[in-house]
């Protein structure tokens, strides 16, 4: 085998994914021709997986600081103080196209992925969210993604022993054949055992842990920079496989090791593996490594150094400990059964030198791939909203109000998904307070009165008729759903999944939801600590409509007085805090019961969402709240719904309004949460909306078995609650097991 | 004295901590933990096996981890008397290395099921439900692929006889019913006891139920149940 420098044809510049002003970059940063090893570093680091070449202009503007930000973006994962010396630790990412081709390992290592993000910061996981979605059932292969993707999930999550305690879905056509499968991660752990990944300390031995290097995966990061056809759906072996048993074993002895003092650095080994992670490692301490990859723990016979550097095998991870203490590494490894390798040590100077059997295979400076990555200031077009916000729609053909109800709790998006989290064990570690189907997910913080309060928000149709403010609206849902427990929103990972970004309509999408999600940070003091960006989701020419998805974790107190999202005494009074205007753009009722997707967005008052935020967040502290639910999906109606379900209650509710009865019942303005309230509470409540600017109505009252609403007086819903409990938790179940 | 609980933990064990934290909250025993690879259990009052995965469970649920050094003291642990509770997985280990009789399939929908359910005592022949009476309905969750338990029609008429099934999957009512069983267990069994009634093996986890902030304290009876009849 030989190191020389390469020929750099087209062929070979194409499959990696470089182009000719690239590869002309580097003979300028080198000085000469790469090697074949170089190449594939170059091509790994540079890839818009790695390097964000693309979206890095844009994600400057989010808003990154606060009081209680101890660690933002930069890290393996995001931290944020909730006091008693403790830290919650959380990042989201996506698994989108490894999860196409091949739907259980690609979610499974989309949960091994993001795991071990968490726990290289020494923060022991306590939960996982997935926000999933996907093409319509009668899709080619949707039930087999579906069922693939939630199999995964589970299979990993269970194993593991993480709680799985939330998530979303949504279907939609334009994921048909990019379904995207987004992952987000959160753990806890003492500010003073916070570990970063900053290589230090000249001499400084540098380890390998966790699983053998295999072949798979290899330009996984390259691929997830990609659009996707029929022909790259067949690139089977670059989807990694995880095996959850090890990574429980790397996550016990990481935190193990974590205990002592022996470790300078960690950082698992991700995307682009061994490169990205000990490129990132050197970059970020602006020292460099000089390893020897013969000693890799290796799976086969006649791996090359390329493949060991782009390999992206599961369940492993680089470590840098003190000269000298090695063996307490290594030792705590041995006993949980894992292999933990020095492979090479920290050198002063900023480069990277790759040895293989007494040979020099690669020998790169470190910040040029980097910090100094190309960095594009590619066209964009800003989108031009579908109509004007809040603008008015016909709604002709529209059914009696039951009817309609009745198809939005049995459609795709709103119906409820016990069949996907009764696969996901959300109750392992004991510490689950509120578990899937509502709002967010509450878990208790061992040791301490608090809880953090979990949730994940976005709505795509609102996304698709105005980036900026559909974006926007997603971090207000994500705050909503903490805040209606009664927890104060502390922070924000998000997952930005979009198209080809070499469309300039496309990029345009990214600025606008990155300017959106920014405005509304701000707005509520939720800086953006973490997360990850996903392009090229396109397939065959089509793109997935703009996703950006938002991870929000909030922060209870008291977790013992948590609000619940569900009606709990008869007699309680039930209050609708915040606007409902005529606004049923881009609504579910549209889309599902009049089979139109067209409208605009709905407006957004970000005062009126920060107001709204605040008062849930007081009533809840006073225990003035019984129930509170955000309203979202379907509006009202859906929203009251819900409320009835699990308890055997119902609701008498008189809407007093200047709207049509379906406006009434199913817009979907917001910011607005349905709330009960003990008798005896309208007066502190109302005078508390009033002080704060929200608006704030009494609508009727806790009853019995039945939901009845009255618009102006008129009979528009009756129905028993447990038919409709019936029909929303049966029919997804249905629609994945008759098929 | 306080009661000394040993939690033994494999690889893949994954309520280990749930268990340990259990027994320290609800029983206030002196709780340690004891690695697959140790014989030494501490004399204990009790082990714990905890629910997990002891060693991947590739091969079959508990099928290696009967194997380990640690099992070796557990099983003469239990033939001296000593009291062993298996929860899920540490119920098929249980099952697997012959303490307890039956054997637990993959769940009959061939999916995980994490959900709550109901069980209904029907043997006051443990320590964990001596205080418990029967016909009591207690509240937890399951969360399993694995818990269909079976066993031929004579063992599980011997079983009978001798009181030895402890729970068994209950409606909301307290009745057997189509739909109570979460996995296709034979005749709703969802726990079984040895002969002696030292050792206890159940699917749903008790240690999940064991706090108001959990929803459910219906699991603290049973380990408060032990803590009486140690007393």
């Amino acid at each position: 085998m030989s190191y020389r420098p390469v020929a750099a044809t087209p062929a070979l510049l194409a499959e990696h994914k470089l182009t000719g002003d690239e590869y002309e970059r580097i003979q300028s940063v080198l000085g000469r021709d790469p090697n074949i090893v170089e190449l594939g570093i170059f091509s790994a680091l540079w890839s818009e997986h790695c390097s964000y070449k693309t979206s890095r202009v844009f994600l400057k503007e989010f808003p990154t600081k606060g009081p209680r930000v101890l660690q933002g973006p930069g890290e393996n994962a995001g931290a944020v103080d909730i006091g008693d010396s403790l830290a919650v630790v959380f990042k989201m990412e996506s698994h989108n196209h490894p999860s196409f081709i091949e739907p259980f390992q690609g979610a499974a290592t989309g949960v091994g992925g993001i795991l071990r993000d968490i726990f290289t910061m020494g923060a022991r996981p306590v939960a996982v969210l997935d926000p999933l979605f996907f093409g319509p059932l009668d899709a080619p292969r949707m039930h087999s993604l579906v069922d693939g993707v939630v199999r995964g999930i589970s299979g990993y999550g269970n194993c593991i022993g993480i709680p799985t305690v939330g998530g979303s879905t949504f279907f939609h056509s334009s994921y048909a054949k990019n379904i995207l499968v987004n992952v987000m991660a959160v753990g806890v752990v003492r500010h003073d055992r916070i570990f970063r990944a900053k290589a230090a300390g000249p001499g400084n031995p540098v380890l390998y842990v966790g699983s053998k290097t295999g072949r798979d995966g290899i330009h996984g990061a390259s691929m997830a920079s990609d659009v996707f056809d029929d022909e790259k759906s067949k690139r089977r072996p670059t989807v990694q496989v995880g095996d959850p048993f090890v990574e429980k074993l790397v996550l016990e002895g990481v935190l193990e090791v974590l205990q002592g003092d022996a470790v300078v650095a960690i950082q698992d080994m991700g995307a682009a593996g061994l490169t990205s992670s000990t490129f990132e490692m050197c970059s970020r301490g602006g020292v460099g490594m000089r390893l020897d990859l013969s000693r890799v723990p290796v799976r086969e016979e006649g791996i090359t150094p390329y493949e060991l550097m782009l390999s992206e095998s599961q369940e492993r991870m680089v470590i840098v400990a003190h000269q000298g203490r090695e063996e307490e590494v290594t030792s705590v490894f041995r006993k949980w059964g894992v292999d933990a390798e020095v492979i090479g040590e920290v050198i002063a100077e900023p480069r990277m030198e790759l040895l293989f059997g007494g040979e020099v295979v690669a020998d790169l400076p470190i910040a040029p791939l980097v910090e100094d990555a190309p960095v594009y200031r590619r066209p964009f077009v800003l989108p031009t909203p579908l109509k004007a916000a809040g603008e008015s729609v016909a709604l002709d053909g529209a059914p009696d109000a039951l009817a309609a109800l009745k198809r939005l709790l049995a459609s795709l998006n709103v119906s409820g998904k016990e069949w996907i989290s009764s696969q996901y064990d959300w109750s392992v570690q004991g510490d689950t307070v509120v578990g899937p189907g509502s709002d967010a997910a509450i878990l208790r913080v061992k040791g301490t009165r608090k809880g953090l309060a979990l949730a994940v928000a976005v709505n795509p149709r609102f996304v698709t008729a105005d980036p900026g403010l559909g974006a926007a609206h997603a971090v207000v849902e994500a705050a909503l759903n903490c805040a209606v427990t009664g927890a104060r929103p502390l922070a924000v990972t998000d997952c930005l999944n979009f198209g080809n970004p070499e469309r300039p309509e496309i990029l345009g999408q990214l600025a606008a939801a990155v300017r959106g999600i920014s405005d509304a940070c701000r707005a509520l003091d939720t800086p953006v600590i973490s997360g990850n960006v996903s392009l090229y989701n396109e397939t065959d020419g089509r793109s997935i409509v703009p996703t950006p998805t938002i991870g929000m974790v909030g922060l209870l107190e008291d977790v013992a007085h948590a609000v619940p999202c569900r009606f709990v005494r008869e007699g309680d009074v039930v209050v609708l805090l915040g606007e409902t205007r005529d606004e049923m753009g881009a609504s579910e009722y549209l889309a599902t019961v009049l089979g139109r997707e067209e409208g605009a967005c709905p407006s957004l008052d970000l005062n009126a969402a920060r107001a709204l935020v605040d008062l849930l967040v007081e009533l809840a502290s006073e225990r003035r709240l019984a129930s509170a639910h955000d309203l979202s999906h379907g509006g009202l109606a859906v929203a009251a719904a819900e409320a009835c379900f699990g308890s055997g209650l119902g609701a008498e509710l008189d809407l007093v309004t200047a709207l049509p009865a379906a406006r009434a019942l199913f817009s979907e303005s917001a910011p607005r949460v349905l709330a009960s309230i003990p008798p005896g509470e309208e007066g502190p409540v109302l005078a508390a909306a009033r002080r704060l600017g929200v608006p704030a109505a009494v609508m009727g009252r806790v009853v019995p078995g039945v939901l009845r609403i009255r618009v102006n007086g008129r009979g528009a819903i009756a129905e028993e609650s447990a038919v409709l409990e019936r029909i929303s938790s049966q029919a997804f179940r249905t629609a994945m097991e008759d098929a | 004295m306080r009661l000394r609980v040993s939690v033994v933990v494999f690889p893949g064990s994954n309520c280990d901590r749930d268990a340990l934290h259990a027994a320290e909250t609800v029983m206030r025993a002196e709780a340690r933990f004891v690695w697959h690879q140790d014989r030494d259990l501490g004399r204990p009052d009790l082990v714990i096996l905890p629910g997990g995965f002891s060693y991947g469970d590739y091969l079959r649920c508990g099928a290696m981890a009967r194997f380990s050094p640690v099992m070796e003291s557990v099983v003469t642990h239990a033939e001296r008397g000593g009291a062993v509770l298996g929860i899920c997985n540490g119920f098929q280990i249980l099952c697997e290395a012959g303490l307890l009789s039956g054997v637990l399939f993959q769940n009959a929908g061939l999916r995980f099921v994490c959900r709550e359910v109901r069980i209904r005592v029907e043997s006051t022949g443990t320590p964990f439900t001596s205080a418990v009476p029967r016909g009591t309905v207690l509240r937890m969750p399951v969360a399993h692929g694995d818990g269909n338990w079976n066993a031929a029609p004579d063992v599980l008429r011997e079983m009978e006889a001798h009181d030895q099934v402890v729970f068994r999957y209950v409606d909301a009512d307290g009745q057997r019913a189509p739909g109570a069983t979460p996995n296709g267990s034979l005749d709703d069994v969802a726990g079984v006891r040895n002969r002696r009634g030292n050792v206890l093996g159940l699917m749903p986890h008790p240690e999940r139920a064991a706090e108001a902030i959990l929803g459910s304290v219906d699991g603290a009876r049973l380990l408060a149940s032990f803590v009486r009849s140690a007393a």
